[in-house]
């Protein structure tokens, strides 16, 4: 645990704090945060309990409009704006545990189903009073970069203490064992259920501050911009490029696959998405364990 | 209003059940969700846009040729992905990925080839002039789509009920480990069923353009949901379950339409989870799946 920390947290949140003052788009920073915390809270979910879910999008955009919609209807302050987004994730999430039943694709399938349907419901013409519908939310909440980014920063580090923690606590080993056998963990007496429920609602949790970090930035956006699929997949691809269920494996994830395809440009988007998806077919045939796993094949020799 | 909503819901089930059928064959025989198949249906719409629209060939050809060509095509996707997958840790979840991979592969090379706009094809090409069904009057190519879908879902039932390679392939959804024990040729088999889904995806999407408007690349998605939906109401890995399926859901779909229009985007969405949650095995299913 704490060399978790020494190693990875604390040396990439120093360089992340450290950027701004040499590195001038802060835009782009606080793009890698958000990813980071996407890629964590999938890798929270998908690698501790192994529901992967397609539409951890709707979230990310469940946070984005609870920022949205407290700041522009409650005219809450946009701190505690934040925390509503937290807090609509965190509704969505209970909203959808019993899909937690599921298991493999119907899991899968079904939460990209629900954020699909939240996206719907969302930019309807007919709920425009409440949540602008199709034309989406124009903020004013005021544009505060370094206040932001320290923010997503400290959702950042909120989440990867509970990924390293989880690593080398009970609870996570519970987690682990029931994810690798279900009906053998539940013979020793671990709590699947609630075990379940728990790391499901952090990892909505996670998504929904970042998502609502990310709608106070942006300020205007149109619903498909914060429920975009892309968001899933990229957090998706980071995660199984560098291995799910460990610490370092999203963070280089991120990093390389992100900072390559901000590298190459944003011009064509279809050139990144047969990329990523000739890259995840090679994942998946090839190295179902990611980064850490090869690390660790060479590692045992 | 209720009777047109009643007769075209019927009309656009048949179809949904074709859109499916593929999707449901395959994970019947490999218990594999092809997400990839949403993708197989639009590459079936822009071969009917160059053979249709372009080409001006008849309508029976272009089937004919969507559904061998895209066969052909299946068997090699079937030996460079599946054979693989069987002997991984987790077959289950990574084919979900993988699939999801090869979709993205499939969208991003469309995009890359056809271009994003959208585009559409004249209902004039399947036939001028409304036709009077069920008592309701539409376009001819809506009764065309059934018609078509119809057939080739009785050729499925004829397919797995009176040959030999579809019994042999009823054989694997049944009982994998006993119809390996008796000899069958699991891959040759499989490599079948995966290519009818494809060239039944194929079908689809030359009906795709006329039945869902203009489409792009980016139809892929939408249409797994979509397909996932209409087996799972039937029952998943039973093919003819998709047919109750498909006209279940057109059927709602058009009620949807007709008295609560601006909510009907949300409809394949929430079937979806309320049929999985509910009645996880689907209205004709025995199994049950749940983690």
């Amino acid at each position: 645990m704490w060399r978790d920390l020494g190693l990875v947290v604390l040396p990439l949140l120093a360089v992340l704090a450290v950027l701004p003052a040499v590195y001038d788009n802060g835009a782009l920073l606080l793009n890698f945060v958000v990813f980071l915390v996407l890629a964590q809270g999938l890798n929270l979910t998908y690698g501790f309990s192994g529901y992967l879910p397609f539409g951890y999008v709707g979230f990310f955009g469940a946070g984005a409009y609870g920022f949205a919609m407290s700041v522009t209807l409650a005219g809450a302050p946009p701190l505690l704006g934040v925390l509503a987004g937290g807090g609509a994730s965190l509704l969505v999430g209970l909203l959808l545990t019993p899909l937690l039943r599921l298991q493999g694709a119907y899991f899968g399938l079904a939460s990209l189903a629900a954020a699909e349907a939240l996206l719907h419901l969302i930019g309807n013409p007919n709920l425009q009073p409440v949540t602008g519908g199709p034309y989406g939310v124009k903020l004013q909440a005021g544009y505060a970069p370094l206040l932001t980014y320290a923010l997503a920063l400290a959702i950042l580090a909120l989440t990867m203490l509970l990924v390293a923690w989880l690593r080398h606590a009970r609870f996570g080993l519970r987690l682990l064992a029931a994810r690798d056998d279900a009906l053998a963990a539940a013979m020793a007496g671990i709590d699947i259920v609630r075990g379940r429920l728990v790391i499901w609602l952090a990892s909505a949790l996670a998504a929904g501050l970042i998502g609502a970090v990310f709608a106070w930035r942006t300020a205007t956006f149109f619903p498909d911009a914060v429920f975009d699929l892309n968001f899933s997949i990229f957090a998706i691809v980071f995660t199984l490029f560098g291995g799910a269920g460990t610490l370092a494996g999203p963070v280089f994830g991120v990093l390389l696959l992100y900072g390559l395809y901000n590298a190459i440009g944003l011009s064509a988007p279809q050139y990144f998405q047969l990329a990523y998806g000739v890259l995840i077919m090679l994942l998946a045939l090839f190295f179902p364990e990611g980064l850490a796993g090869i690390a660790r094949r060479i590692a045992d020799g | 209003m209720l009777a047109y909503a009643l007769a075209t819901g019927i009309v656009f089930g048949l179809y949904f059940a074709l859109v499916g059928i593929g999707m449901n064959l395959v994970f019947g025989v490999m218990r594999i969700v092809n997400l990839a198949h949403g993708d197989f249906i639009m590459l079936g719409a822009f071969s009917a846009f160059w053979l249709l629209a372009v080409l001006h060939l008849p309508p029976p050809a272009a089937i004919v040729l969507g559904f061998v060509a895209f066969f052909l095509a299946g068997l090699p996707v079937y030996y460079a992905l599946v054979p693989r997958l069987a002997r991984a840790r987790e077959p289950e979840m990574l084919s979900l990925i993988l699939f999801f991979g090869l979709s993205q592969t499939i969208e991003a090379l469309a995009a890359m080839l056809f271009g994003n706009s959208e585009r559409s094809i004249p209902g004039r090409l399947l036939g001028r002039g409304p036709v009077h069904l069920l008592g309701q009057t539409m376009p001819r190519a809506w009764v065309y789509a059934a018609a078509v879908s119809l057939a080739m879902l009785g050729l499925v039932w004829l397919y797995l009920h009176r040959t030999r390679l579809g019994r042999q392939t009823r054989a694997i959804m049944a009982a994998r480990q006993e119809a390996v024990a008796i000899g069958i040729d699991i891959h040759r088999i499989s490599a079948i069923a995966f290519g009818i889904g494809a060239g039944l995806a194929a079908v689809a999407g030359v009906f795709a353009p006329f039945m869902l408007g203009s489409f792009t690349p980016a139809l892929g998605i939408p249409l797994d949901l979509t397909s996932f939906a209409v087996i799972v109401i039937g029952a998943l890995g039973n093919p003819l379950g998709t047919v109750l399926g498909g006209v279940i859901f057109g059927v709602t779909l058009m009620l949807m339409r007709a008295y609560l229009s601006s909510f009907a985007d949300l409809l394949p969405d929430l079937v979806l989870i309320l049929v999985l949650l509910v009645r996880p095995a689907g209205l004709l299913g025995r199994q049950v799946r749940r983690a």
